[in-house]
């Protein structure tokens, strides 16, 4: 069974992904997780998930294509270098 | 320090440098990655703890642990035949790891109550760390403890642990191994 292991390197501070541990049962991957990341005072804490309780999600719908609620959502480059364009255009067209 | 305690810590310097250097044979071709890294690092434990024994021992005798560890004949090694043996199978891996864990855990509680202060405090030093090495083998011990193999290779080892004084012939090619670097080079060098 796979284990996913979360570390704490110090109080106060979030919980990351550490790596995993492949073990026989929650025993064997109490032992192996202390092993590979608490022993050596690298970590205050280990949270041991088996890998089958973590809920995945991967694909993010987004039907209306309301991008707009994005940051990203008024890509403003392209926008941006189309008015210098125009502006440029006009600036020399100006100067004749 | 007397005699008879520096005999003790020999014996059991020699008991870890012989299982740091068999358990180190594990890695890269243990059955599971996990274990791969549990025996390695297992084994560089205990070549660790076989060094400041024989560093606590050469300071009383004015000479240094490479001395003990390398210079000695295979038959001077204090040993026991149980971590002699070169054991390719899981079970009897495991079984030896068990075994050989209960036995240095007593010997280690009496070793902290020693009067003498440095070996006390090495002792408890040294157990900070088998703390760990006793989770791994008793965990292990109670998952195969009703398998055949398993009991059988316990009954075939267990005799082995005090077996001390004769050693199997698996020591001396071992030690052919482990000295053949330093003897490679004169006496005196330093490294």
């Amino acid at each position: 069974m796979i284990y996913e292991v979360f570390r704490q390197e110090r109080k106060g501070q979030p919980f990351q992904h550490a790596g995993s541990v492949e073990a026989a049962d929650d025993h064997f991957a109490d032992v192996y997780a202390r092993e590979q990341y608490g022993r050596r005072g690298e970590s205050t804490a280990l949270w041991i998930v088996p890998r089958s309780a973590v809920m995945e999600i991967h694909e993010f719908v987004d039907e209306l294509n309301r991008n707009y609620h994005r940051v990203d959502g008024y890509p403003l480059k392209e926008k941006l270098k189309e008015a210098r364009d125009r502006a440029g255009t006009a600036a020399t067209a100006g100067d004749r | 320090m007397t005699e008879q305690e520096q005999q003790l810590l020999l014996e059991i310097a020699d008991d870890e440098l012989i299982l740091g250097w068999r358990d180190s044979e594990w890695t890269g071709i243990a059955p599971l990655l996990e274990e791969d890294v549990a025996f390695s690092s297992i084994a560089q434990n205990e070549i660790g703890h076989a060094r400041a024994l024989y560093e606590l021992v050469a300071r009383e005798r004015g000479i240094t642990a490479d001395e003990l560890a390398f210079d000695r004949t295979p038959d001077e090694y204090r040993c026991a035949q149980i971590v002699e043996l070169r054991l390719l199978d899981w079970e009897k891996t495991i079984a030896r790891h068990y075994l050989y864990e209960e036995a240095d855990a007593k010997r280690l509680a009496q070793l902290k109550g020693s009067e003498n202060a440095a070996i006390a405090g090495l002792a408890a030093k040294i157990d900070r760390e088998e703390v760990y090495h006793r989770m791994h083998a008793q965990m292990w011990h109670d998952r195969l403890r009703e398998e055949p193999r398993y009991t059988a290779a316990l009954a075939e080892l267990r005799p082995l642990l005090e077996q001390r004084g004769d050693h199997t012939s698996e020591l001396p090619e071992l030690w052919e191994e482990m000295t053949m670097v330093r003897r490679s080079q004169p006496a005196g060098t330093k490294w």
